[in-house]
């Protein structure tokens, strides 16, 4: 019986947000804090031949400028790449640049003022003299002959990854009766948190001990970093707290030069620093996503069975490694590239290559957008080369229900899932036999409307941590949780992971409170803070609820089995008669509730602690470590309709609707605002966002006004719905909520577009799909060609 | 320069540099850090805050042009501990995730309620360009902000 999870409760973080009291990290002003302002280079490629910081210095209210000399003078190591996958090549990336600068925006060098206003002034006044070197920014076109990157590399390729059996599927391929052809890009994004990045740091030098205050998706793996590599300071003495953050979508997950530069500074200077990043900064800092080229072979046969699947994709890792670069296209991608589907042989590969662009890390799907966009965008061609309705031919090829777990060509055991039943129901949801009749009329006007399918495959809650370190990680990937019970009753939770908009002071509490019976405003959820949570491993990949929440679960299960033996103790009777009633929080003697001991009373009782059993210690705390058996598989049917205008290319979002299988609920609220705004960052991607290089490595998509983000009036009013297969291998039988719209969303609305294309003759187009972009393959398409 | 100002009913008298944003003035200044900073163009609408009732990007104003107006912040929305009704619709229709554009987006909406009791759908959507949210996807703030709209209607 549960009396919260499965409920939408309200959340409790929010007055605090509503009043505008939120925990940010620009917020943070100490005593004598000094600013810090960052030198950034003007150049994507060049090599630094002096820095004059004379000026600057000079400059009244300055306290310092630092050069990379400084810092690697001063201790500071490479910031390092956390997946390593076999015969990887590592380019150094040190926090602040040596000798060479690689990608715009780049550290160069580093101011403290007594105020932020005079630490920006003080940047105009550093001169640098840079001779400028041989620029790329294409992936492809950096594999060639091209000037390396980095000097120590033998090439700009990094790594190469192959999955599957490349012999077979191109065996299957030859003796299908038609193989697809499709060269797509999966355009650079820039991802855009609200709150920009921001550290502040403050150094104890009688305790010798430093916190750090940053704007992170997981404190202890910066923790980790900072003590063992980039800073030196040993982890005991080591504090990092990740308090308020605002949104991060993969982009604040990874360890940043600034989280080095500001602790060496307020230690260096006797002062605590901060440093807030400029919206300007965010764009050409944050590490941005996706960003592929790739060529894939689908092979069909003419009733619509697909027998093969070819995929080679050139990723953009950028100038430097990103912490986990290496894993987005590799294991989080070719590892996806099954889908939905029975398909018989797969061969994926992924190149990793240097350029002088900002590094790309995960953004949210992080390679699984990548993987689904490709595998639904390539079988809508073939469905349109066979003449099939889209849905027909992805029904023919779903993975039945009954072949579960499903072991794919490409690594990965699906768990569980009830393809058919989603159909069924994205089917009934959007009326699509209805919305294919009303587009066969509106093309009969001569209208341009398209109806957008996708049905998409997630792998989250990264992951077993033997599966992840044997696939290159260098971190297990499990989480902690630990349930303190204080003597009055009230319990604090502590869990490793961290919400950043997620809302898991919420749906934690819902969880500890149903597990072990008690209200939930009797629960608070710490999380964020390394001195207060012994050790966690943070929030991305979908991964909270499923392995975060699992570790709390089985805390309450110790603390139930604890309470139990007390209370058979109390009552003298037997451990095996004691029933631990959720519903009441109090244990008793089965078929005797009078017995019972209240939670409360048996909290306090472990404090007194004078009648406890032989053997037991007072005290009431558990902790456990939750490694999951497996990733968790959500999917999901997305459907929509767009009308282009003839005149203008731009497209509409008329009608969208969502059906997902993210497991158990526990808050149905959240799990449906996740995939409502998951799937508005989908819809940028498809139509709106990209991070435009030019052939200098300027960033010409480098602000708000140049960068388009969806805003309010870009969307109809869309649709939700669910089906609820549980995970059979996590406690709370849940699946990430956090990724699946934007990964379903971004292809659903490229395939209506798409769709409504057809007629012309366009048989595919690059995302995203701008109105510029549109009414040209018009223009051509009336032309008589493409 | 000397500036004078009201914010949240409160009388300040300062000193300020002439260069300085508002933003800035009630950020560091006075410490009321509920108005949040996210861009750097004027695009993103999470400094909104009211001066002489209008809704108004504190990014883009000189704390001096501020001199003598009233200013109303995220800080002073509350009165007596009791939410704003569009705080509360905010909080009912979970118009909020990360909740760092929720001041500016409360500062706005709460304008355009005040404008139009039973906005609709189309013109909260219109209404609320300037303001960006990268977490929700907008349909519930919409929701929340015509919830708020006829709370605070039925309550004036």
């Amino acid at each position: 019986m549960t009396r919260y999870v499965g409920t939408s409760v309200k959340r409790v973080e929010d007055p605090r947000f509503l009043q505008g009291r939120g925990k940010y990290v620009a917020n943070i002003a100490l005593p004598g804090m000094a600013h810090v302002a960052i030198k950034r280079s003007p150049l994507a490629h060049a090599k630094i031949k002096s820095i004059d910081t004379s000026e600057a210095e000079a400059l009244d209210g300055v306290i310092a400028v630092f050069t990379g000399e400084d810092f690697m003078n001063g201790g500071c190591g490479a910031l390092p790449c956390g997946f390593t996958p076999p015969d990887i090549e590592l380019p150094l990336h040190h926090p602040v640049a040596i000798e060479k600068v690689r990608h715009v925006g780049d550290e160069v060098a580093v101011v403290v003022a007594e105020s932020a206003y005079i630490a920006e002034d003080a940047l105009d006044l550093i001169e640098v003299d840079y001779e400028p070197l041989p620029v790329v920014v294409d992936t492809r076109q950096a594999t060639g002959d091209w000037p390396v990157v980095h000097d120590g590399m033998d090439s700009n390729v990094s790594f190469h990854w192959p999955l599957g059996d490349e012999e077979a599927t191109n065996d299957a391929l030859t003796e299908s009766d038609h193989v697809v052809e499709l060269e797509v890009v999966n355009q650079r994004l820039i991802p855009n948190s609200m709150e920009p990045r921001a550290c502040v740091a403050q150094w104890d030098s009688f305790d010798e001990e430093m916190t750090v205050w940053t704007t992170s998706q997981n404190p202890h793996t910066i923790r980790l970093l900072l003590g063992a590599f980039t800073l030196g300071i040993p982890e005991h003495k080591l504090r990092v707290v990740s308090p308020d953050v605002g949104g991060g979508f993969g982009s604040k997950i990874f360890h940043y030069p600034e989280e080095v530069i500001v602790p060496w500074v307020a230690r260096e200077t006797g002062r605590p620093a901060k440093w807030v990043s400029s919206r300007s900064e965010s764009y050409v800092t944050d590490r941005h996503g996706r960003d592929h080229v790739t060529k894939a072979k689908l092979g069909v046969n003419d009733d619509g069975t697909i027998t093969a699947f070819h995929v080679t994709t050139w990723a953009n890792m950028g100038a430097y490694l990103s912490t986990f670069a290496p894993l987005i296209p590799t294991a989080l991608y070719v590892t996806l590239l099954s889908g939905l589907y029975k398909i018989p042989t797969i061969f994926g590969e992924a190149y990793g290559t240097m350029t002088n662009t900002v590094p790309v890390d995960a953004y949210r799907g992080a390679g699984r957008p990548e993987a689904s966009y490709l595998v639904e965008t390539i079988i809508d061609l073939a469905a349109r080369e066979l003449g099939m309705d889209p849905v027909e031919l992805r029904r023919k090829n779903l993975i039945p229900p009954d072949q579960f777990p499903y072991q794919t060509p490409v690594a990965l055991e699906y768990d569980s899932g009830d393809y058919p039943k989603l159909f069924d129901k994205i089917e009934q949801l959007s009326d699509y036999q209805n919305l294919r009749r009303e587009q066969e009329k509106a093309r009969a006007e001569g209208r341009l409307v398209g109806v957008g399918f996708a049905s998409c495959i997630e792998a989250s809650g990264p992951a077993p941590s033997a599966a992840a370190v044997g696939l290159g990680a260098a971190i297990g990937l499990f989480e902690s949780g630990s349930i303190r019970v204080h003597p009055t009753g009230k319990i604090s939770a502590f869990t490793g992971s961290h919400a950043h908009g997620q809302g898991h002071e919420t749906t934690f509490a819902q969880i500890v409170a149903d597990e072990l019976g008690v209200p939930m405003e009797d629960v608070e959820i710490i999380h964020g803070d390394t001195d207060r949570i012994q050790y966690g491993v943070g929030t991305y990949g979908s991964r909270s609820a499923a392995i975060g929440g699992s570790a709390l679960v089985r805390s309450a299960e110790k603390i139930r089995t604890k309470l139990r033996e007390l209370a058979a103790h109390l009552l003298e009777a037997s451990v095996d008669d004691m029933v631990y009633d959720q519903d009441e929080g109090a244990v008793y003697v089965a078929g005797s509730p009078d017995s019972k001991k209240t939670f409360a009373e048996l909290a306090f009782a472990v404090t007194t602690a004078d009648k406890m059993p032989e053997g037991m210690e007072p005290g009431l705390e558990e902790t456990t470590f939750y490694d999951p058996a497996n990733f968790t598989f959500p999917y999901s049917a997305h459907v929509a309709q767009v009308e282009i205008d003839r005149d203008t290319g731009e497209v509409e979002v008329q009608k969208y609707f969502a059906v997902d299988d993210v497991g158990n609920v526990i808050n149905p609220m959240i799990v449906e605002g996740q995939i409502l705004g998951g799937i508005a960052q989908g819809v940028g991607q498809a139509l709106w966002e990209h991070g435009v290089y030019d052939e200098d490595g300027q960033l010409l998509s480098g602000s708000m006004m140049s960068y388009a983000l969806p805003r309010a009036d870009g969307f109809p009013s869309i649709a939700v719905d669910r089906v609820e297969t549980p995970s059979p291998h996590n406690p709370l039988g849940v699946k990430g909520a956090g990724e699946m719209g934007t990964i379903a969303a971004t292809v659903t609305i490229s395939n209506a577009v798409l769709d409504a294309l057809a007629p012309l003759g366009v048989r595919h187009l690059n995302m995203p799909l701008t109105a510029e972009k549109v009414s040209n393959a018009i223009a051509a398409a009336n032309g008589g060609g493409e | 320069m000397r500036l004078s100002i009201e914010v949240n009913g409160q009388s300040h008298e300062r000193e300020v540099e002439p260069r300085v944003l508002l933003v800035d003035f009630l950020r560091n200044d006075l410490g009321l850090t509920g108005t949040n900073i996210g861009c750097d163009t004027s695009q993103c609408g999470a400094c909104t805050v009211h001066i002489d009732g209008l809704a108004v990007k504190s990014c883009t104003v000189l704390a001096v042009q501020a001199d003598g107006t009233h200013v109303t912040t995220i800080e002073g929305l509350a009165s007596n501990g009791q939410l704003h009704p569009m705080q509360q619709a905010f909080w009912d229709e979970h118009g909020l995730q990360c909740g760092f554009c929720t001041p500016g987006m409360i500062m706005a909406s709460v304008k355009l309620a005040e404008e139009n009791p039973s906005i609709s759908d189309e013109d909260v959507r219109h209404g609320l360009e300037g303001n960006l949210c990268r977490c929700t996807g907008y349909q519930n703030i919409v929701k929340a902000v015509q919830a708020g709209a006829a709370a605070m209607g039925g309550g004036s």
